[in-house]
């Protein structure tokens, strides 16, 4: 049973119109009237999601966003497993955010990878007052020395950088002439850039564009290229879902060159232009680069949804439609292969979840990517925003949403306990910072950055293990005790 | 496809399913140029050698796994022990994120803190609008008692002036002018969240006690019997602040908890979010300066802090991080002779079954060698344990370690026979310890939840205490401090020792003859 026809639409538009008022009410004038912009729901026919976005949060409102350091070294950079990447300033960066994500990968950790380790300068007061270029050139000789395998070094700046005047690239730029030519990336990604992560993951691209691409120039690629070349674009692997994405496209007659950035190497980076397609899941982190390779190389690329059956198939279709009828066949042969797990699926878990209501709160493609596998099991995304999403993510949502969807960009705490209070959803989907608020209400809880240390979630053998975990928040009887017998 | 709808298999089981193996070995061979696998097995046993370990410790500038974090994280730590207080930090906003997630993954609970989100703008002209904002907007939403403000790095380096932007922000009517909002600058280059504890609570008390930056009269002290306890930066805070109330009210001692973090750290699923629960209540920050006496149970991470206020004339006292029978007992007495209230027998009980479980199980740790890293004050807590309980300290190592803290391991490891082949190592990361456990191995490591890694490679089986701990779940509701406290690391230490045992012997018909269901 769906929403619309438990309550008419008018109703529930009238009812997030109130909401978002009286939300709003509890601001001082100018916060008020600057997030006022950023709350809305949305109206079938429009292009857009009717928010403002991507622009700087307002202080001291607890919103849940993060930094451009977050966005690259956490989300772009962290994850290329051959390289080792230095958190450039004091500790705590590096800390908070070591082994963090869940970017799965194979090697042996401190000898040939290192994803889940923590380099870092570890910035004293004397760095700050004489500089940290003498300090950065010493540990690349000290990386040399104790980790030869790595393949390569990237520098990921936090905010003292910037500020002191120092000058990475000099030193990434003559420790690489040093080591015959190693790739060493100097990465601007300060943690005052921008306004979140999102400038942290443009700027990551950029690296990649300027210290990767452009040094490997013509640097022929390991190995014969096929017609049916793809590289896996904006895929972080989390709990292993690059991997069962891959499997699929493999399955389908299509050779995966590359993986960005989970499980990731830093061959791999440079054999990517030798793509005929890049396939994009992740748009919002890595289409700049995306659209560098299309305009320098020429490879086009096609965006993908790997999240539940009716967007999978729906995405192997896509893709398959860039290649000739081999691949076409391969893409229905691998639809039909999946189709009873898939049904065996949906038939186990959709009788559980019928009619149930989720609010979405994630990163810069799960408030809308996800919409497809709640779908598939007969639940109602009712409320969903960006935490960096910019406007042609709200315009791409537009795809994905019901008419009268809430929507609120880089909510604030505030908000967002408000919402979840007023609206009742059976389900929150968001981060580790809003699992434990959520709870407390008894509301049943999945993180949807991690997956709450379950997944992967991509990929048909991905589904089963979504809809297994969505079942096992929502259904779990310890909510059922939540309301303490003799108060009401 | 293995796949079923049955019996769904997750990361732990998919990845292990042959069409998987095939595809991630034709990744590697075909796309990832790898290393030859006989180079990483020579460069993977190199790593183990003396020669090796002299290169690591040869490091001058690089710093691998270390085990602390930054300044700004302890004073989220010691500002949400305040009732109704939110934090807030003036700098960058991921920093906050990094705190919150930090926080909620070790203690599976909210944790809440404002950012002051400054951006390039700020950084140029400096970040006096975002505090005038800041503070108006987390005034109006969050309706705290107190805000209390730190700093990071970015604010730091750019010399912003937290007291005066806070006066700016009160004239310009963010907060109304008698509203408390302490302040303290915590720059993440200098020590770590230790250094950061230490510098909120000084900035807290401050506050209260000197005038309020200069907007009213200093208090006057007048002293009384009651007395002050500092917990320190602890991830157990929610056992052991609970644990101090019940031993303090069984001796009928007067006392505040200052910095209680135990009650928000630990609120119930009820159908409420409670964003602020519990706290020592502003009037008791203040009134804590006429208290006869202010206890310390971490040294390191009050060293600002207890100068402070036995400057104000209290007699101060600080411990570290005490485990076990004697440390109790030191922790015990000094209370006793600082209150004039005498030990029940009641605490004596719990000594003796202390005493008594030690005895129990004696033979399971004495000559068992350990490794321990984790903050100065959990160190030499944990060692001097170790100490009591026959065991052997090996290599003890603190990252935010100084030297004068080396000095102080070295003191306690020379009162014992049992420590006389042990190691201090301050300002070492856990790639040093990696090297020193293939050298000198050990049978036991004590560290926290990124101890695994050394487990993995070393395989010195992991006994997880410290912080954080994100790979098991609420070990921070029990308490360590205390006899009792005691009775639950001897425990944890115990059952690890017991399933190693039984892993080394449950081969049947090989190694099973001692596989004993006694012992």
């Amino acid at each position: 049973m769906s929403l619309a026809t438990a309550e008419k639409l008018e109703d529930i538009k009238a009812r997030n119109k109130e909401l978002v008022d009286e939300v709003l009410e509890a601001y001082p004038a100018k916060a008020k009237k600057k997030r006022a912009k950023h709350l809305n729901q949305f109206d079938e026919g429009k292009p857009d999601c009717g928010v403002k976005s991507n622009v700087k949060s307002i202080p001291g409102v607890m919103t849940i966003r993060g930094c451009a350091y977050a966005g690259s070294k956490g989300v772009v950079w962290g994850p290329i497993k051959d390289m080792i990447h230095i958190s450039h300033g004091p500790v705590g960066c590096g800390q908070y955010s070591w082994a963090a994500r869940r970017n799965y990968y194979i090697g042996t950790t401190g000898i040939d990878t290192f994803v889940t380790m923590q380099f870092t300068s570890d910035f004293q007061e004397k760095d700050i007052v004489f500089g940290g270029d003498k300090k950065l050139a010493k540990i690349m000789d000290e990386i040399q020395e104790l980790f030869p395998l790595n393949k390569g070094i990237t520098v990921q700046s936090e905010c003292p950088i910037g500020l002191i005047g120092d000058d990475i690239e000099a030193v990434s730029k003559s420790k690489s002439k040093e080591y015959d030519g190693k790739t060493i990336v100097p990465v601007r990604c300060e943690g005052f850039r921008g306004v979140s992560q999102s400038l942290g993951h443009h700027i990551a691209n950029d690296a990649v564009r300027d210290w990767v691409f452009d040094k490997a120039g013509d640097k022929p690629a390991k190995f014969e290229s096929t017609p049916y070349d793809v590289a896996i674009i904006g895929d972080y692997n989390i709990g292993g879902d690059a991997w069962s994405s891959r499997i699929l496209l493999e399955e389908m007659g299509l050779r995966v060159i590359a993986q960005w950035s989970g499980d990731g190497s830093i061959a791999e980076l440079e054999a990517t232009p030798k793509a005929k397609l890049n396939v994009l899941h992740c748009y919002r982190s890595m289409n700049y680069i995306s659209r560098h390779m299309e305009e320098k190389f020429g490879i086009p690329w096609v965006e993908y949804n790997f999240f539940g059956p009716s967007k999978i198939a729906e995405s192997l279709r896509k893709i398959a439609s860039h290649f000739d009828d081999k691949i076409k066949e391969g893409a229905e042969r691998v639809i039909a292969k999946y189709q009873a797990l898939m049904d065996d699926v949906i038939a186990k878990y959709r009788p559980r979840l019928e009619g149930k209501k989720v609010m979405l709160f994630v990163g810069g493609l799960r408030p809308r990517h996800v919409i497809g596998a709640y779908e598939d099991l007969g639940m109602e995304v009712v409320g969903t925003g960006y935490e960096f999403g910019h406007n042609d993510d709200y315009q791409r949502t537009t795809h994905y949403v019901k008419d009268g969807t809430l929507i609120y960009d880089d909510v604030t705490g505030y908000e967002f306990e408000k919402f979840v209070e007023k609206i009742e959803p059976d389900l929150v989907g968001s981060g580790i910072k809003e699992k434990y608020v959520f709870q407390k209400m008894g509301v049943p809880f999945r993180q949807m950055h991690s997956w709450d240390y379950s997944g992967p979630y991509h990929g048909y053998d991905g589904f089963a293990i979504f809809a297994r975990d969505m079942d096992m928040a929502i259904n779990a009887p310890v909510w059922k005790l939540a309301q303490t017998p003799w108060k009401n | 496809m293995t796949q079923n709808a049955e019996n769904v298999l997750d990361h732990f089981d998919l990845f292990r399913q042959p069409e998987y193996k095939e595809m991630l070995k034709n990744k590697k061979e075909k796309f990832e140029d790898p290393h030859p696998e006989a180079e990483v097995e020579k460069i993977r046993e190199w790593t183990k050698t003396p020669e090796y370990q002299e290169k690591n410790f040869a490091r001058e500038a690089l710093t691998v796994n270390p085990a602390k974090a930054c300044q700004p994280l302890g004073a989220v730590f010691a500002a949400v022990g305040f009732e109704g207080t939110i934090p807030f930090v003036h700098g960058s906003q991921g920093c906050v994120a990094y705190y919150r997630s930090h926080f909620s993954r070790h203690f599976k609970e909210p944790s809440s803190c404002v950012s002051s989100s400054m951006t390039e703008d700020a950084a140029v002209f400096g970040g006096l609008n975002n505090m005038v904002d800041g503070l108006a907007n987390t005034y109006s939403l969050y309706e705290p008692k107190m805000i209390s403000v730190s700093t990071t790095c970015m604010a730091e380096v750019i010399g912003d002036d937290l007291n005066a932007f806070i006066k700016n922000a009160k004239e310009k009517g963010s907060v109304p002018q008698e509203f408390d909002v302490p302040f303290a600058h915590t720059p993440a280059f200098v020590g770590s969240h230790i250094t950061g504890y230490d510098n909120v609570m000084k900035g807290i008390f401050e506050h209260f006690w000197d005038g309020k930056a200069g907007t009213t009269e200093k208090l006057e002290r007048k002293p009384n019997d009651s007395i002050n306890f500092i917990g320190g930066f602890d991830g157990y805070t929610v056992g052991n602040l609970r644990e101090i109330k019940r031993i303090f009210d069984v001796m009928g001692v007067e006392y505040t908890i200052l910095g209680d973090n135990s009650d928000v750290w630990d609120t119930p699923t009820d159908g409420e979010f409670r964003m602020y629960d519990g706290g020592t209540t502003l009037e008791e920050a203040a009134e804590s300066l006429h208290a006869k006496a202010t206890i310390s149970m971490q040294e390191y991470c009050t060293e600002k802090t207890l100068p402070f206020i036995k400057g104000h004339g209290q007699e101060v006292a600080s411990f570290n991080h005490p485990v076990g029978v004697s440390a109790t007992d030191k922790f015990l007495m000094e209370v006793s002779r600082l209150t004039g209230k005498e030990i029940p027998e009641e605490l004596a009980k719990e000594r003796g079954r202390l005493v008594d479980a030690i005895g129990d199980s004696s033979a399971h740790i004495h000559g068992k060698k350990f490794a321990i890293y984790g903050d100065p004050d959990l160190c030499l807590g944990l060692a001097g344990f170790l100490l009591e309980l026959g065991a052997e300290p090996t290599h003890i190592l603190a990252t935010n370690g100084s030297k004068g803290w080396a000095k102080k391991v070295q003191e306690l490891l020379d009162s014992s026979p049992y420590g006389a082949n042990c190691h201090v190592y301050a300002g070492k990361d856990l790639w040093h310890m990696r090297s020193l456990l293939f050298t000198e191995p050990v049978d036991f490591l004590i560290g926290n939840t990124y101890g695994k890694y050394l487990e993995r490679d070393t395989g010195t089986p992991l006994i997880r205490i410290g912080f954080p701990v994100f790979d098991r779940h609420h070990h921070h509701r029990r308490p360590v401090w205390g006899y009792q406290g005691g009775m639950n690391v001897l425990i944890t230490i115990l059952d690890k020792i017991f399933d190693e045992i039984d892993q080394n012997t449950n081969v049947p018909a090989k190694s099973d003859f001692s596989f004993d269901i006694i012992r």
